[in-house]
């Protein structure tokens, strides 16, 4: 049976365990038919011109996965940044992991979907922000909401700044020959209140895993939110994670993906400006080698006037990898006085590396000032003759330029630990040690 | 030390090196001085490793071994290096740990461990004092923004740090004021040594009021045309080149 078919029946068994009268079974109701009538996306799409999923679809991936798997700490610590004090969501094989978890209700809520669903206590916030920004444009969303019952909940009220991050992680542990795997997550910062997440997708074998994730973040009048995603899994897990965030008056929020692993990694990332002064940054540094695939699909939506956009996306590529970079900007009429920045640079590493660039605008107002600059590159053979005439060799020297290069990426990383580790992350990646701790 | 005997290099079939013969040894300072275009430059990155360029004969022989087959790093191991006239620029990585990296590499090579912390603050307080740097300087990102002067000044930094037998500064001077001048002759003029040399190259006789050189070469077309003591770059900023272009020589 066709993936898409199997999904299509296999939500009538997913139902029973469903609270069928609930508002939010009508949304899955809905969306499964969407998702029947769209189907997955092909190539044949603008949007996934670069990006064919073949290779990931042919998978006959299990829905249902088995109970909860014994997994202790120290199997996933590693997985964590665990140096510094974190609230935890961590979820195996789509399942809520109570003992590695630490959730709290104590003045904010960071806690599971599936118990913020059926809390009479949470319902008006489920009712207003639920599926309220998921974009219809491709199968996988409506996907997701047909399926939509487990994921993190995070309720940050107003005036609030929480007291230490969260850090959502979704391990796979391969203990079904495939497995598909569809997180949801509602993220709700309230007026004035602060919040900074890490999120991760891990795979624990070499069976093939399919993550289908949807995250609605909504930013209130003067919040602020600090996301990281660290994209380093296995060369058997691929990951369509789509995000979607609704900015209001003077939020702030930034968005830093690092894309290090996995077999086919795509991004859809959307930002929605809907008030003044917001300010929205992008930002990524994608490291990738063998077949690995990485697609970078970002959104950025002026719809009122004095707002910032920041993006910035570094992309180092060896061996048969193949990058996609995709940035559109919309600028709607009355959008008057924006600054939209866009920046991609890449380096490709070996000529069977591949990347491809393309930056939208749409302009519709005539008072803004937007750039965007895209570029495909080697390493600079005078900055490499530099650093080796210092006595550091080649390999060292590149892995050095390399840093350099995704450098101003990381510079805007405000959680010490992340920095830290991606570094080292970078450094591993380039197979180096650099003589010093950067 | 350095023996160089009918060198030949081009670029990209260009011949730019037509037939340099230059020996210096240790505990001398030798000057190339010659116009913009006679290949000054092009020497410095040859006897460095620059791979861009290719040696078609001759050869270039440091300390008994030939140079031809080694990479640029082995050189730097052996003891050569160069000061460049366009420092590259390195965000994210400080002039501290470019230099932990560049040392360490250096060690790493005769099997030594990495350099201890204390010794290597030791050795970082002492060399930046004798160059009058900033203690903040040494955490700004390599070279990110410097001044001209301040690259150059960090380029005698490093030579000072990794004390090389052969020093070749190319066009240091350039860009520097008459204080930043006398402070990287300073530095240059304490690593001089019975058992070192340096190389300058040089526009102008400058820097050659500062480090007295034991012997000036003038390059002309890719040819050393003449040689001499510390005199003759006073004879050339009176004179210029155009007497000794091949063409005017009776």
């Amino acid at each position: 049976m066709e993936l898409k078919d199997k999904l299509i029946s296999s939500f009538l068994a997913f139902e029973e365990a469903c609270d069928v009268d609930s508002d939010i079974h009508n949304l899955r109701c809905e969306a499964i038919k969407e998702f029947e009538t769209m189907g997955f996306p092909s190539k044949k799409q603008e949007a996934w011109k670069y990006t064919s999923l073949n290779s990931v679809l042919k998978y006959d991936y299990s829905v249902f996965p088995k109970k909860e798997d014994a997994i202790e700490y120290r199997d996933i610590k590693k997985y964590l940044i665990h140096d510094i004090d974190t609230y935890n969501l961590i979820f195996i094989d789509g399942i809520f992991s109570s003992h590695l978890s630490q959730t709290t209700h104590d003045k904010i809520d960071v806690c599971l979907m599936s118990s913020a669903m059926a809390k009479p206590k949470y319902k008006g916030i489920i009712d207003q922000y639920f599926n309220k920004i998921v974009s219809k444009e491709n199968g996988f969303n409506s996907l997701n909401t047909a399926f939509a019952r487990e994921g993190a909940f995070i309720h940050i009220p107003k005036n609030i700044a929480a007291n230490k991050p969260v850090q959502i992680i979704n391990f796979a542990t391969g203990n079904e020959s495939a497995l598909m795997i569809q997180p949801r997550n509602l993220i709700v910062v309230e007026e004035n209140a602060q919040i900074q997440i890490i999120e991760r997708h891990q795979s624990l074998t070499d069976h093939p895993v399919l993550t289908n994730s949807v995250t609605e973040i909504f930013a209130a009048k003067r919040a602020t939110v600090d996301y990281y995603k660290i994209q380093n899994d296995r060369p058997s897990a691929s990951l369509i994670d789509n995000t979607f965030i609704d900015q209001k008056d003077d939020s702030n929020c930034s968005m830093h993906t690092f894309s290090f692993g996995g077999k086919l990694t795509r991004n859809n990332l959307n930002f929605y400006q809907r008030g003044e002064h917001i300010d929205s940054t992008l930002k990524g540094i994608t490291i990738i080698e063998d077949k690995q695939h990485v697609d970078h699909n970002t959104l950025v939506h002026h719809i009122f006037p004095n707002c910032e956009s920041h993006q910035d996306y570094k992309g180092i590529f060896a061996e048969k990898s193949t990058g996609v970079f995709n940035g559109k900007i919309v600028v709607e009429k009355e959008a008057q006085k924006i600054n939209a920045f866009q920046s991609n640079n890449n380096i490709l590493l070996d000529d069977s590396a591949t990347i491809n660039s393309k930056p939208q605008l749409e302009i519709f107002a005539d008072d803004v000032k937007c750039s965007h600059g895209c570029t495909i590159g080697q390493l600079d053979e005078d900055s490499l003759f530099y650093l080796r005439s210092r006595g550091i060799p080649l390999k060292e020297a590149k892995a050095l330029l390399m840093y350099a290069f995704a450098n101003n990426v990381l510079e805007s990383v405000k959680i010490p630990e992340i920095k830290k580790r991606i570094t080292h992350q970078i450094a591993l990646k380039l197979g180096v040690s650099l003589g010093f701790d950067l | 030390m350095l023996k160089i005997k009918d060198l030949h290099a081009t670029i990209e079939d260009k011949e730019i090196l037509k037939g340099i013969n230059l020996e210096i040894n240790a505990g001398e300072v030798h000057a190339i001085m010659g116009p913009n275009g006679s290949g000054k430059s092009t020497l410095s990155s040859v006897i460095a490793g620059k791979e861009e360029f290719e040696m078609t004969q001759g050869e270039i022989v440091f300390e008994g071994e030939d140079l031809t087959e080694l990479d640029p790093e082995e050189r730097a191991h052996r003891g050569i290096f160069l000061s460049f006239q366009y420092p590259v620029e390195i965000p994210g990585v400080s002039v501290t740990n470019f230099m932990k990296a560049s040392i360490n590499a250096h060690r790493k090579s005769q099997g030594q461990d990495d350099m201890p912390a204390n010794e290597m603050l030791k050795l970082i307080r002492e060399k930046s004092e004798l160059l009058e740097i900033d203690r903040k300087f040494l955490s700004r990102s390599l070279n990110q923004g410097f001044s001209g002067g301040e690259k150059k000044r960090n380029e005698i930094f490093q030579m000072a740090m990794l004390n090389p037998k052969l020093a070749i500064l190319d066009e240091t001077d350039s860009g520097l004021d008459i204080d930043a001048l006398k402070v990287v002759a300073k530095g240059v003029n304490k690593l001089r040594s019975a058992d070192n040399a340096v190389l300058l190259i040089t526009h102008y006789q400058r820097l050659l009021d500062y480090i007295i050189p034991d012997v000036v070469h003038v390059m002309v077309d890719g040819q050393i045309v003449k040689s001499g003591g510390k005199e003759l770059a006073h004879e050339l900023e009176e004179r210029g080149y155009d007497w000794l272009r091949p063409e005017n020589a009776i």
